[in-house]
């Protein structure tokens, strides 16, 4: 391994991005993101990689060069975050089924409006249908590590879909604290160069992503789906290798003093740190609580979520978005379906907390888990809402 | 843990103390987060920045709300915004000021630990500058004892280049001339 060091995560996410041997990067910069974009074009100007940075004048622009980039067979890499990434939104369904590898990071950020440039998860569950992989970061050592992932994973010949690694905004991409970056040699050794499908070239004309009558279409969106489902066991089996070869373990579902607990807490991003440490203060108050962390948002790991939630009579899910007229946060929503038809599921409780960068300390968490126990239906709450 | 709140005011390179101080804190071994608290930053206007050390892996992703210790950068923030708001009983505050010990006291009706040091001063002589930053961090090392003093020269040398020196000079002087004030 590299020296542990001290440094920004997101200054960090750009050197990662740098280690992963890119041929192309476009950028457009936008808070809290801008860092990475700044960095790695540094890193490309100071010649420390052989790549091509584009500075494109937008994001539908800069995810429209990685998709034109990607299919003539470049490793391709771009960020954003909230406005940035609705910008991309109408692209990135045409990059999955394209099957483009393009790996993407996303500074997590409230979208508007009213504007707030502060953290939340309403960017990345807006892009939910895309047919993108869709993996959060719960700190800055796994925003490293997940970015070198994804690109294997993305490219990988059972794969060959968009991926995009989120790390929310300020509260990761703003932090300074130790890091440890693997060598050159230990990522060459990790990531092998891209084998392409098929790549465009003008000698060798091919047509990539077709215009599609009725009679083919819904095939094509089947095609889709079961690419997006199938991509789990490669996710996995990628992420175990990164554990053999770095020591550091991945998950679809990651469980932390889950044994035996009645009460779970349910978390995707950095907030399950904080999580970690309510769990720890209630346990010790004689609480039967853990914690649960969803670190794989599409494909979603029903059957590992299963196997982590099995035997609680409460499952407190952690919203950090709205769906506006639904029933609460599109987490839990999605969590209340998949598990409907089961056996003895937990109740589900769902708090909406952290938006726009509401902050969210241990004692909201223990807040929250007192306060479930006296709830008795299944409905959301905004959690901290002045009314 | 010990956890730090700065008050500086944008461009004083309150955020540059943060880093630094993750920095030295890292390398020598331990734990330690440093950040700006987010938002807008506009020249001129009040700025906070917080650090956390610890011997152990530090997993609070929150801000701080009970600093154990309180900086303050710019000496015109006394009276201007409450640099004391959530100080614990037997936490420390420390400030960059010309006035004596009793007048700030009596400013902000504060009994707790106080420490004080000229940096301005200081920096004026030594960077040729007015801005204290870097000088404060010598002062927070010597009352604090939360670092070695050594362990700032590499990232001092690593983010000021041909500068480091002066700015070596400038906290050397601040962790000599800091007092605790009775």
């Amino acid at each position: 391994m590299g020296k542990r060091i001290g440094m920004e995560v997101g200054i960090a996410a750009a050197e990662a991005v740098g280690l992963c041997n890119i041929d192309v990067a476009a950028v457009y910069p936008i808070t809290p993101q801008s860092h990475i974009a700044e960095h790695l074009s540094d890193i490309v100007h100071d010649g420390r990689i052989d790549a091509e940075f584009i500075t494109v004048e937008s994001e539908h622009s800069s995810i429209s060069a990685c998709a034109g980039a990607s299919a003539t067979g470049a490793r391709v890499y771009t960020a954003t975050s909230s406005q940035g990434l609705m910008y991309m939104h109408e692209v990135l369904p045409i990059v999955s089924a394209m099957r483009l590898p393009v790996v993407m990071g996303n500074a997590n950020r409230a979208i508007a409006g009213p504007l707030n440039i502060w953290n939340d998860h309403s960017d990345i569950m807006n892009q939910r249908d895309c047919g993108w992989i869709v993996m959060h970061a719960e700190n800055g050592q796994e925003v490293i590590d997940m970015t070198i992932q994804s690109f294997k994973i993305a490219e990988h010949p059972d794969v060959m879909l968009p991926t995009v690694v989120n790390m929310d905004g300020f509260q990761l991409t703003h932090m300074i604290e130790p890091l440890e970056f693997p060598t050159q040699a230990e990522v060459n050794k990790f990531l092998p160069d891209r084998v392409p499908y098929a790549t465009l070239h003008p000698d060798k004309p091919v047509s990539m992503g077709c215009f599609n009558m009725p009679e083919i279409f819904t095939e094509t969106m089947k095609v889709k789906d079961t690419a997006l489902i199938n991509s789990k066991r490669t996710i996995i089996k990628i992420w175990n290798e990164w554990g053999k070869q770095f020591g550091r373990n991945y998950k679809p579902v990651e469980t932390y003093k889950t044994k035996g607990a009645e009460t779970l807490i349910l978390t995707v991003g950095s907030m399950g740190e904080t999580a970690s440490v309510a769990v720890d203060e209630m346990k010790k108050a004689g609480k039967s609580v853990g914690l649960v962390k969803l670190r794989l948002w599409r494909p979603f790991p029903l059957d590992e979520l299963r196997a982590a939630i099995k035997g609680c009579k409460t499952l407190i899910v952690m919203d950090r978005s709205v769906t506006f007229g639904g029933i609460g946060g599109p987490v839990a929503t999605e969590i209340k379906s998949l598990i409907f038809h089961d056996k003895d599921r937990p109740r589900i409780v769902n708090y909406l907390m952290g938006l726009g960068g509401r902050d969210v300390m241990v004692e909201d968490f223990i807040t929250m888990v007192e306060r479930a126990a006296k709830k008795k239906d299944e409905t959301y709450e905004f959690y901290g809402v002045r009314e | 843990m010990i956890e730090i709140r700065w008050h500086g005011r944008g461009g004083q390179g309150a955020v540059t103390s943060v880093e630094l101080l993750a920095l030295a804190a890292i390398e020598e071994g331990k734990y330690a987060q440093g950040f700006p608290a987010f938002g807008p930053e506009r020249r001129g206007a009040p700025v906070m920045a917080y650090n956390r050390v610890s011997e152990k892996p530090i997993k609070i992703r929150s801000g701080i709300y009970k600093p154990d210790v309180v900086v303050v950068l710019d000496p015109s923030l006394v009276g201007l915004v409450n640099v004391t708001d959530g100080l614990k009983p037997e936490g420390l505050l420390i400030i960059n000021t010309s006035k004596p010990a009793e007048t700030l006291r009596e400013q902000l009706k504060y009994k707790g630990k106080l420490a004080t040091v000229d940096a301005t001063h200081i920096a004026r002589e030594e960077l040729g500058v007015p801005i204290a930053n870097t000088t404060m961090l010598g002062a927070v090392m010597k009352v604090t004892k939360v670092l070695k003093l050594e362990s700032l020269n590499e990232p001092l040398e690593e983010r000021f280049g041909k500068i480091a020196n002066k700015n070596k000079n400038a906290l050397k002087r601040a962790y000599n001339d800091v007092k605790l004030a009775k």
